[in-house]
């Protein structure tokens, strides 16, 4: 697989390292009152879609920057990719 | 009918004439007591069980394709009891034995063959750690040898026992281990489910599941709705995407493995042997042909198929260790899908949803426990109650902090 890196162009999915679903840059507020049932959801449970899934690639033998990818589980295709910086900031501005 | 040497004999005889299909192809009924969803190895394994051991009429098996059309049909065939943790070894020696019996309980040849399980260590941590492991195993009540580097030549000279990189030390044996004909044991449970009046449906996809009152009433599917007392879903790498249907998010992703068959060559290979500096396996089986794996791809993945840098590892650590497969040809490649859990071990409980039960989260060791764990998930179907070897692969372990997390790895399921 061929991943479209936003700052160097298409590059091998070799010198990346998985990291899993998108949603674990939602960390839980840990003082929050559900804290526990929310940390136990953020760190063992999964949507696991067949079709289009958001991931989290980190680009450790490149520049060691995270990419939000796009891809789909069912073909292998990749759909698109981001900085995972540039993802978290616009969810931020988006007051999500 | 029933299997034996007279039979063949007397059919030799005849051309071969008197062999009959080996079960029914039934329409569905309108409801049942049990309805397994699946029909692989653990879920014929499930159906047989429950008629035969525990007594329970009125089952049938939903199956989206063929029957054993899934991992049961693509897979490595080992079998093994080797782990090292309490709520694991004891399940896995009782499959074990299970393996040990299952031809004489089936009448059914799955060719189980305890031609011995090696794993390879490179170093003394690793050989420190093979040591408790074979501790924990002979606990437990199963077999475990750990072979200097010299009984090792003796056993298996053409390894690459002076790597430079990574020198063969010794290894664990597992005497007892070995491997099995893969579909031999869907087809023997499956027989053994039908002539034992279980309902075994193919081409029948699950669409939905009927839930009144936090209750299950049966089974939405491609050929009509089938009502159900209970359901136990056995669906290995699909169990998110079926599961879901339920309304459940699972501790679990699906991933792809891989595994490799080379073309028929001579008897060169006495078991299975596992590297333990790279993840690699590599067995002969009766045809010849060398069956190995490696790694999962590492991202989830429905494909079913994989990709070339893993074929690159699993060929290079086969190369590692055995430079005389150099020259043998790849013959075919598959990719499968794991149902890979959390902590690296499986799941077989009740759900919140009464009378809806599940079992996965096998990872990519699931053919070795293909008896055991149909037994266990009868029990609980039948019983309520988990079997006693099954205790710990509780659905609300994650939870509780009672992960059985083999590797120490934590919750990355590509890393388990």
């Amino acid at each position: 697989m061929l991943i479209p890196h936003p700052i160097l162009g298409s590059r091998d999915a070799r010198e990346f390292t998985y990291l899993g679903d998108v949603r674990l840059v939602d960390r839980p507020d840990p003082t929050g009152p559900d804290a526990e049932a929310a940390f136990c959801d953020y760190v063992f449970l999964r949507d696991n879609p067949a079709g289009v899934h958001r991931e989290l690639w980190f680009h450790e033998q490149g520049d060691r920057s995270c990419l939000v990818v796009t891809r789909s589980t069912i073909t292998h295709d990749i759909l698109g990719a981001e900085l995972a910086r540039d993802f978290a900031l616009a969810r931020k501005r988006g007051g999500e | 009918m029933k299997f034996s040497g007279f039979r063949v004999f007397a059919e030799a005889l005849k051309g071969n004439t008197g062999w009959r299909p080996l079960w029914r192809n039934p329409e569905p009924k309108s409801d049942y007591d049990y309805v397994v969803v699946g029909g692989g190895g653990h879920g014929l394994a499930t159906a047989y069980y429950l008629a035969k051991t525990f007594g329970q009429s009125r089952i049938a098996v939903l199956e989206k394709g063929w029957l054993g059309s899934g991992n049961i049909g693509r897979n490595t065939t080992i079998i093994r009891s080797n782990y090292l943790l309490p709520g694991n070894e004891p399940f896995y020696e009782f499959s074990m034995k299970l393996w040990e019996g299952l031809e004489q309980e089936l009448n059914f040849n799955a060719m189980v063959s305890q031609r011995g399980v090696i794993n390879l260590f490179h170093s003394d941590s690793q050989h420190d750690s093979f040591r408790r492991r074979a501790n924990a195993v002979i606990l437990a009540g199963a077999d475990a040898r750990l072979l200097s580097r010299e009984d090792l030549r003796a056993m298996v000279p053409f390894l690459n026992f002076d790597n430079a990189r990574f020198p063969i030390r010794g290894a664990l044996l597992q005497p007892r281990g070995g491997t099995a004909r893969h579909d031999g044991v869907a087809w023997g449970y499956a027989r053994g489910a039908d002539l034992r009046g279980v309902d075994l449906i193919q081409n029948c996809e699950v669409t939905g599941f009927r839930i009144v009152d936090g209750k299950i009433r049966g089974v939405e599917t491609s050929r009509g709705y089938i009502g159900a007392g209970k359901v136990g879903v056995a669906v290995a790498g699909s169990s998110g995407r079926v599961m879901a249907m339920a309304g459940m998010r699972l501790p679990m992703e699906s991933h792809v493995l891989q595994a490799y068959v080379s073309e028929g060559l001579k008897p060169i290979l006495p078991g299975v042997i596992t590297f333990g500096a790279g993840h690699f396996y590599i067995s002969q089986s009766d045809k010849g042909g060398l069956v190995f794996g490696g790694d999962i791809d590492g991202y989830n993945s429905y494909a079913q198929r994989g990709n070339l840098p893993v074929v690159e590892h699993a060929a290079e650590c086969g190369l590692a260790l055995m430079p005389m497969i150099g020259r043998a040809r790849l013959l075919r490649m598959w990719g499968g899908l794991m149902d890979m859990s959390m902590d690296g071990s499986p799941i077989i409980d009740r759900t919140n949803i009464e009378g809806l039960f599940f079992n996965g989260g096998w990872c990519i060791g699931g053919f070795k426990a293909t008896p055991a764990s149909g037994y266990s998930f009868a029990h609980l179907l039948a019983t309520g109650s988990p079997h006693e070897t099954a205790r710990a692969y509780r659905l609300d372990r994650f939870s509780r902090g009672y992960v059985i997390d083999e590797t120490g790895t934590g919750a990355h399921p590509n890393l388990h």
